[in-house]
């Protein structure tokens, strides 16, 4: 079973090779890329199953043992977000392709779309199951490269500007985190995980607190942790939709997974915890409150996003199992839900040919159902009680009450009150395009927010669109994913307790790395 | 763990330099930055690696002790390799910039300077000179006022051919209020 580990980076990866070379048969291109993220998701799920029943996937790459050969490790944690990540990948990109297909740009350049698209899910799984800090680092760099190529797709001149942002910034981080690691090799003399967390520990706590706010830093840029967060509500929302959607549900993410990681196994001491707490508290509030004063939706969607950061973070900084496995479940509920709002905005944009809400009204009589495809994710995003958004979020507080020290009881005030910010806002985004009568906006123009929004394809502004089937339906299933996720909470969130269980402490990871065997 | 000290002072100087570039805003300035800090990185790493030595292979006479640490040279190879496929995109990013806007420099995001100017707005007509160090004035597309306008530029060297050239040498060096409106 140790050789399915492999296959979720090497499938995706031969499948750009082959989407790259049938670049003018759009049709087979298409093809190709949906069988691979297919064929990953059933791995994905095979492994899930696997792991939670046998216990962890382990493979030494090439057949070297574990601190020469690189190793990849698939615990419940990276199994999960495996699945998840290859559920959404699938689904926005099935999106795409239908919007590709009605705009029918099969002669611009986005032959160059579903390749990219199967490179950023390599770079996406590579993360996931890196077992060695390099790997890691590797993996990064093959998301954040394609990234770089799908944020500035078509190379408009706001795409450029934005783009521009977004690459600066994590070129940055990117270089924060090698130095990052030369300094841990430096220190320990090792970059597999599990050979850092066993010598960490006779490093002088000091030097141990620089490497892991080097780390820190370094992740909290991709995670887009206050106040590292500035990049992202500017980069995200020129993008194509498809592609802010993926963006907006998987990067940032990679990023807390990372952190994850680097809390429970590489630095599980509690020095930097209250200090998270206090970011946790701050990304939550100031995402919040920057959602409230905007008026474009996929801008208000991206500060909505940074606003729930926090939440994970919060989460991981506690250092509980509660804590760890509460944060595993909102990963998995924010993934899912995050993505389907961008994708609800895209179908917005599609029919209404515009994002900001003071030019949207009408759109309940228009497609009633896009209104329910967006309003079902935004109550959930709100935490309206019976979705998992609300169930996410009690366990988060449960696991901060437990804990009951004063700065946990703040936090949980503040998720409390960011919960109804960030409901607000989606509301104020259903009252103004949704139920607000199309009459209400004429006349009405903005010169500031002429150029903020830009359809794609260019047909920016036209009048109600017919959207095509296939996006309707991926948006659809990814709105029937999210509710899936109340109904089979409570098997998901056992799964979580487990994954958090296997977190306590680095001693589950290194065992799984080093059978039987203590450094030394 | 020994350290050759030129190597570390000319890491630290890399570092510095390249710091000081990325914090630019000119694109070009950004990319020689992110060169020199990327450099810096690496010489970091092998730092890193300890003392020099032999060649890590196992052959006669030879003990672990004096060879060089391998793996460290290979993480390099690696970086460097990353390294210039993202300066090669970088690059390409820049040209495609300057075709488009014929500005080097990052501009400021559209909605952000829309919701700053409905925040001035709301303060009254006098504080248009609050925000001139800004230099967007009222008008939001101008992003950034000092951008030379190459259309302009020749139209005016043509100006300037055809009439005298005892015209006050000066004109040139204002800056042109205008220009950012129109692209």
């Amino acid at each position: 079973m140790n050789a399915l580990v492999p296959l979720v980076v090497i499938i995706p990866l031969l499948g750009a090779a082959a989407a790259l070379t049938l670049g003018r048969r759009p049709r087979a291109q298409r093809v190709v890329t949906v069988a691979a993220l297919g064929a990953v998701l059933a791995v994905g799920a095979v492994m899930l199953y696997v792991v939670d029943t046998a216990g962890p996937l382990v493979m030494e790459v090439g057949g070297w043992a574990a601190p020469f050969g690189i190793v990849l490790v698939v615990d419940r944690l990276a199994a999960l977000m495996v699945v998840v990540s290859a559920l959404v990948l699938l689904a926005v990109l099935i999106f795409s392709v239908g919007q590709g297909l009605a705009d029918g740009d099969d002669e611009t350049p986005v032959s160059i779309y579903y390749p990219t698209y199967l490179i950023l899910a390599t770079g996406v799984f590579n993360a996931f199951i890196a077992g060695d800090l390099f790997n890691l680092y590797v993996g990064f760099e093959i998301l954040l490269v394609a990234s770089y190529v799908l944020i500035t797709l078509g190379g408009t001149e706001a795409r450029i500007r934005a783009g521009t942002t977004y690459i600066v910034v994590s070129l940055v981080s990117s270089m924060l985190f090698l130095a990052a690691i030369a300094m841990i090799y430096g220190a320990v003399g090792t970059v597999n995980i599990a050979q850092i967390s066993l010598r960490m520990a006779e490093i002088p706590v000091d030097v141990q607190i620089v490497l892991h706010i080097m780390l820190l830093v370094a992740f909290g840029i991709k995670a887009a942790v206050f106040p590292l967060s500035f990049w992202l509500p500017d980069s995200y929302p020129t993008a194509p939709a498809p592609v802010t959607a993926v963006f907006a549900g998987l990067l940032t993410k990679v990023g807390v997974y990372a952190i994850i990681r680097t809390e429970t196994i590489i630095f599980p001491g509690p020095e930097l915890n209250p200090a998270l707490l206090v970011l946790a508290l701050l990304t939550m509030v100031v995402g919040a409150l920057g959602a409230v004063a905007q008026a474009d939706i996929k801008r208000l969607l991206s500060f909505t996003l940074v606003s729930h950061i926090g939440y994970m973070i919060l989460g991981v900084a506690l250092g509980t199992v509660a804590g760890t496995a509460a944060a595993t479940f909102y990963v998995v509920h924010h993934i899912i839900v995050q993505t389907t709002l961008f994708l609800g905005a895209g179908l917005i944009e599609r029919v209404g040919g515009s994002t900001s809400i003071t030019r949207l009204g009408g759109l309940l009589k228009a497609s009633p159902l896009i209104a329910l495809l967006f309003f079902v994710p935004a109550l959930n995003l709100g935490g309206i009680p019976p979705f998992s958004g609300f169930i996410g979020k009690l366990a988060l507080f449960e696991a901060s009450a437990e804990q009951g020290t004063w700065l946990a009881w703040v936090l949980i005030g503040a998720g409390a009150l960011v919960s109804l910010l960030t409901l607000y806002a989606l509301m104020r985004v259903w009252n103004m395009a949704f139920w607000r009568p199309a009459a209400d906006v004429e006349g009405y123009e903005s010169t500031l927010l002429d150029n903020v929004t830009e359809a794609p394809g260019g047909h920016t502004m036209t009048a109600t669109r017919r959207v095509p089937k296939l996006m309707i339906g991926a948006t659809a299933g990814m709105v029937i994913a999210s509710v899936a996720l109340t109904v089979f909470a409570g098997p998901l969130f056992g799964l979580s307790t487990r994954a958090g269980e296997n977190l306590e402490g680095p001693g589950m990871y290194v065992q799984t790395v080093y059978p039987g065997v203590v450094d030394e | 763990m020994s350290v050759s000290l030129v190597l570390l002072v000319v890491m630290a100087v890399l570092y510095a330099c390249g710091i000081y570039l990325l914090l630019e805003r000119s694109m070009t300035r950004v990319l020689l930055g992110f060169l020199l800090v990327g450099n810096a990185t690496n010489l970091l790493i092998i730092i890193m690696a300890g003392r020099a030595g032999v060649a890590p292979i196992v052959s006669d006479g030879v003990t672990p002790e004096e060879m060089s640490d391998p793996l460290p040279q290979a993480l390099i190879l690696t970086a460097i390799v990353i390294t210039f496929g993202v300066s090669a995109f970088l690059m390409a990013l820049i040209y495609r910039s300057w075709r488009l806007a014929k500005v080097d420099s990052l501009q400021d995001d559209e909605a952000d300077v829309a919701m700053r100017g409905g925040a001035v707005a709301l303060e009254g007509e006098g504080s248009e000179r609050a925000d001139d160090d800004t230099e967007f004035g009222t008008r939001a597309q101008a992003a950034v006022s000092t951008a030379r306008n190459l259309e302009e530029a020749d139209e005016r060297a043509a100006a300037e051919i055809t009439t005298s050239h005892d015209d006050a040498p000066g004109a040139d060096n204002t800056t042109d209020n205008t220009g950012g409106a129109h692209r």
